[in-house]
């Protein structure tokens, strides 16, 4: 299991420690809106999807989706958090024309998840815990068009409603890595439980970044919120410029103004949205058009009961049951879907004791061929059914590790079982011991000096025959085999 | 037929049901007396004389069918506030004069299904704040009884043609008053139901926590129709409550008189500013009561200083969330060539609202402000409670609370009171909204002008079939309900 690094390592940059804590904002996988029966779809016509709850006509009241408490209660479960049982809606007020009401809807006081936590893994085979503050239910904004129309803007109110769970961090990471491994971290688990597609190029999963450097041992310093970042990539250059802007600021003993910041990525820079004199007092107080939300405990657990086993775990058990390294668990739990047909892999291999290779083809190979394709995991031409199979020949020395790369090659292609195509394509290994003597035979005769040479001890020359044998037998002798006949033959 | 308006509503389905007289003969009935009359008290913001005809039609229709309900074919007016499909939905304000809404309110959805006719919309206090229907952007409605005097706020227009006779009966909504002060101030019977009884989709919002529609008409026999109309949980109002609703005409006469512990909260009766003729009409309508059996207790309310202040932030901080919509984007009025979206919002909003919404406004944004909200929004909420469990308390020994459900009688028009002066005048009313309950108005007499006094009865959570018919059961030994405004004896 996930373990606290007794001491962390040093993250200093010329002497400043990095203090980031991160929100990210999570869209969930719903059909319909959270106050509204308006459907969630993306990309349809501009406020074909708003309804007259989503436009703040006069008179209209919103109405809780029930999923989405489930959903919340999903997400707090998946990071052992403490679930309210009574959680309360607020009413963030500020005026924006993609805002209908005047106000969002959010939580403030009394957020569904409290207290949780989640563990990242670090390039360095290490694991850290990272505290998650609370997770709350809120609903998006619609969208401002500002180019469109001549001297106007336009508002585009279909995703206005949308639900979104707001994830906030402690402040607990020390790194641009830790940052980056903390937003993978929750984004697999979003998708892992099924509560959100997690897809950032759409805006259902964007993070704001709170960064502040200090020297080690000193209070927190000002920090400036790094807004609505929407990529990994973003993610991580929008922090890198940032605390090269603050080192420059505070190394010349300059003041960091608390403010938030727009990243642009064209420019390498982030600037100033608005500082904290300017930000808005948003007057939140308890929404009076919904009850409080009553979870009862028989919710919570028939949620538990349909929890699938989490990343963390399932990385713990590939280790210790498949013998994987912990990085490559990491890599093969980065999906649920990934990790499952992994799963697959190894009982179509044979079963536990065939999880190192398994990984290895997964992550190799398979992977490989599903990145040049571009497809999806559940695009993939190879099932893991007949990817184990093919394993499973190489474990029994049907065929050797080289042919099967072949054998693969032909999989992807054609879509028909390993067994099939050793049979049609003549891939079999060659273990009959006397067809095997008879290459031997002629390749020693042939190579009359290399013999001598290795009688006279030179090691090399008994790799270079043995390399003319397998040549000879197309790939297809089995190379432990001939070794030993070698062996025997030259005596 | 020229005394159709006099007739009760029993007396109405009586008649349609008997075929005595068409709805289209009564609608066209009412429809020339708000056309010849009207003009007098300003109730009518918008006349929806084509639809009513074509809804009159339609439930004659319906009844040769043999189809009818109990009310098919009755008319109504609805509070302005009420969103009506197709129709200008203003809430008495700049801001929505051009709003005409896409959707019918659960309230009015209900009366259609129930087949009434809806003659139109009436005027009301700005957004529903006041208590004198002077804030309305289309002018002061005037009170049938003194056409020189307000009808009350901030469902005046409800009560005017109710009182005038341009209407059997109205729709109005109470946020701390706002029915049953203008009933008081019109001699009508206004019922405001438990919080939650009635829904609020479709309700244009003041202060969600103490909006709650009901029913105002001449009688407690015709509240108790229209309740049975209005009142049921709305999926689509999320504080509407899922329990059974009472058949309130059948229940009228549910509740004995006799035995019934009426509550007098010592308190009130020592107010600052309670006239005499009201106290008096109000002691000699308990007395009443006690002679029909009831039996009156002191009771001690003890928060009622807290009452005004209490009101006066929780109401105007929910308001000043609520009316952040009307910012002259997607829909109402929107200043002339704004310079950008700043500029937009403040001149719309500046323009579009009138002095008292702005000051309620600017008051609650106060409340909820950084460094302020603990000191008055959470400390007024902690009141609020503490009011609420004075009544219950109360509660544990009465079955009923009387008050007056104003210190006055109806005041004269441009009286300019000042908004504390006039905030003090609904001392008797907001803390039932404060706590949620149900209470009724009954006209108990005159003062020395002639103008109408009312009572209060504030009852237990979900007791409003109790109120209607304590108050049912004085209408039957007494005639001030049955009083009429001299205008209200004008022929059309």
């Amino acid at each position: 299991m996930a373990k606290n690094n007794a001491k962390p390592k040093s993250n200093l940059i010329d002497g400043w420690e990095v203090v980031i804590g991160i929100e990210i904002h999570t869209q969930l996988a719903t059909n319909s809106k959270i106050f509204s029966g308006s459907s969630t779809e993306f990309g349809n016509d501009p406020n074909t999807q708003a309804s007259l709850v989503d436009l703040a006509m006069p008179g209209v009241l919103p109405v809780l989706n029930k999923e989405v408490v489930d959903l919340a209660i999903r997400f707090g479960l998946g990071i052992d958090a403490y679930i309210d049982q009574a959680s309360v809606f607020a009413r963030k007020n500020y005026f924006y024309p993609d805002s209908p009401k005047g106000y969002q809807i959010s939580q403030m006081d009394n957020p569904i998840v409290g207290l949780g936590h989640i563990d990242i893994q670090l390039e360095d085979g290490t694991t850290k815990r990272i505290g998650v503050t609370r997770a709350h239910l809120e609903e998006d904004a619609g969208k401002s068009i500002h180019d469109q129309f001549e001297g106007m803007s336009g508002i585009d109110l279909n995703r206005a409603g949308t639900p979104l769970l707001e994830i906030v961090s402690e402040p607990d990471m020390r790194s641009v890595e830790e940052a980056v491994a903390y937003i993978k971290a929750i984004h697999t688990l979003v998708r892992w439980l099924g509560i959100s597609d997690g897809n950032m190029a759409e805006g259902s999963f964007r993070a704001d970044c709170n960064v502040s450097l200090r020297r080690p041992g000193q209070p927190f310093g000002t920090r400036c919120e790094l807004k609505n970042l929407n990529s990994f990539r973003f993610i991580e250059q929008a922090i890198n410029v940032e605390i090269e802007r603050q080192m420059e600021i505070l190394e010349w003993d300059g003041t960091i103004d608390q403010e938030t910041r727009l990243f642009d990525p064209v420019k390498m820079e982030t600037r100033s949205m608005r500082s904290k004199e300017e930000a808005n007092d948003y007057r939140y107080f308890p929404d009076p058009d919904l009850l409080p939300v009553v979870i009862p405990n028989e919710q919570i657990e028939a949620i538990k009961a349909t929890m699938p086993e989490l990343p963390a775990a399932r990385r713990a058990r590939f280790v210790a049951d498949f013998g994987v390294t912990e990085y490559d668990a990491h890599v093969l739990t980065l999906t649920r879907e990934m990790s499952e047909f992994y799963e697959d892999v190894v009982k179509a291999a044979g079963g536990a004791a065939q999880g190192k290779i398994a990984a290895n083809w997964v992550m190799g190979e398979f992977s490989g061929a599903l990145n040049k394709a571009g497809l999806e995991l559940a695009d993939s031409p190879v099932t893991a059914e007949k990817l184990g199979g093919m394993i499973s020949r190489i474990v029994d020395n049907t065929i050797s590790g080289k042919i099967a790369k072949q054998v693969f090659g032909f999989m992807w292609e054609e879509g028909k079982t390993a067994d099939d195509i050793i049979a049609e394509k003549g891939l079999k290994q060659e273990t009959d011991t006397g067809a095997i003597e008879a290459i031997i035979k002629d390749v020693l005769a042939a190579n009359e000096k290399m013999v001598e040479e290795y009688k006279s001890g030179k090691e090399k020359a008994f790799n270079g025959l043995v390399g003319q044998v397998m040549k000879a037998s197309k790939g297809k002798a089995n190379p432990a085999q001939v070794n030993e006949l070698m062996k025997k033959l030259i005596g | 037929m020229t005394d159709l308006h006099r007739l009760s509503i029993r007396e109405l389905t009586e008649g349609l049901a008997n075929a005595k007289f068409s709805a289209r003969e009564l609608t066209e009935h009412y429809l020339k007396r708000i056309e010849k009359i009207d003009a007098q008290v300003n109730a009518y913001v918008t006349v929806t004389a084509e639809q009513a005809l074509a809804q009159a039609d339609a439930a004659d229709a319906l009844r040769q069918a043999g189809g009818a309900g109990v009310l098919t074919g009755v008319p109504i007016a609805h509070k302005d506030i009420f969103c009506t499909q197709g129709i200008k939905t203003t809430a008495g304000s700049k801001m929505l004069d051009n709003f005409i809404s896409p959707y019918d309110a659960t309230v009015v959805a209900k009366g259609k299904t129930a087949g009434l006719v809806t003659l139109g919309k009436v005027n009301m206090d700005e957004f529903a704040m006041g208590s004198t229907s002077e804030s309305s952007y289309f002018g002061a409605t005037k009170n049938p009884w003194a056409l020189d005097r307000v009808p009350g706020g901030s469902s005046g227009g409800s009560a005017a043609v109710v009182a005038a006779d341009l209407a059997p009966f109205a729709t109005g909504t109470d946020t701390g008053g706002s029915i049953r002060q203008p009933a008081s101030f019109c001699g009508l019977t206004g019922l405001k139901p438990t919080y939650g009884r009635v829904s609020r989709f479709g309700m244009i919002a003041y202060a969600s926590s103490l909006d709650q529609g009901g029913p105002m008409a001449r009688s407690a026999e015709d509240c108790a129709y229209l309740m049975n109309v209005m009142a049921g949980h709305d999926a689509k109002d999320s504080t509407s409550v899922e329990k059974d609703v009472d058949d309130y005409v059948a229940n009228l006469n549910g509740t004995s008189v006799k035995g019934l512990r009426i509550g007098i909260p010592k308190q009130y009766f020592n107010v600052a500013g309670l006239a005499a003729d009201v106290k008096a009409r109000v002691e000699e309508s308990l007395k009443k009561l006690e002679e029909m059996g009831a039996i009156l207790v002191e009771v001690d309310l003890n928060m009622t200083e807290a009452y005004v202040p209490t009101y006066y932030l929780i109401a105007p901080a929910e308001a000043s969330s609520n009316l952040s919509r009307y910012d002259g984007v997607r829909y109402g009025y929107r200043c002339e060539d704004p310079k950008d979206i700043l500029d937009l919002y403040k001149r719309s909003r500046s323009e579009g609202f009138g002095a008292e919404v702005q000051r309620r406004i600017l008051i609650g944004t106060y409340a909820l402000s950084a460094g302020y909200y603990d000191a008055y929004y959470v400390k007024a909420q902690k009141v609020r409670r503490l009011i609420q469990q004075d009544f219950l308390k109360a509660f544990e020994q009465v079955d009923v609370i009387a008050a007056p459900s104003a210190p006055t009688t109806a005041y004269k028009v441009g009286a300019d009171l000042t908004p504390v002066e006039m905030y003090l005048g609904d001392i008797y009313t907001l803390a039932v909204n404060l706590a949620g309950l149900p209470a009724i108005n009954a006209p108990v007499g005159f003062d020395q002008n002639n103008l109408p006094v009312g009572l209060q009865l504030i009852g237990n959570y979900w007791s409003e079939s109790q109120l209607l018919s304590v108050v049912h059961q004085y209408q039957q030994a007494t005639n001030w309900h049955t009083q009429r405004a001299a205008i209200a004896e004008e022929n059309a």
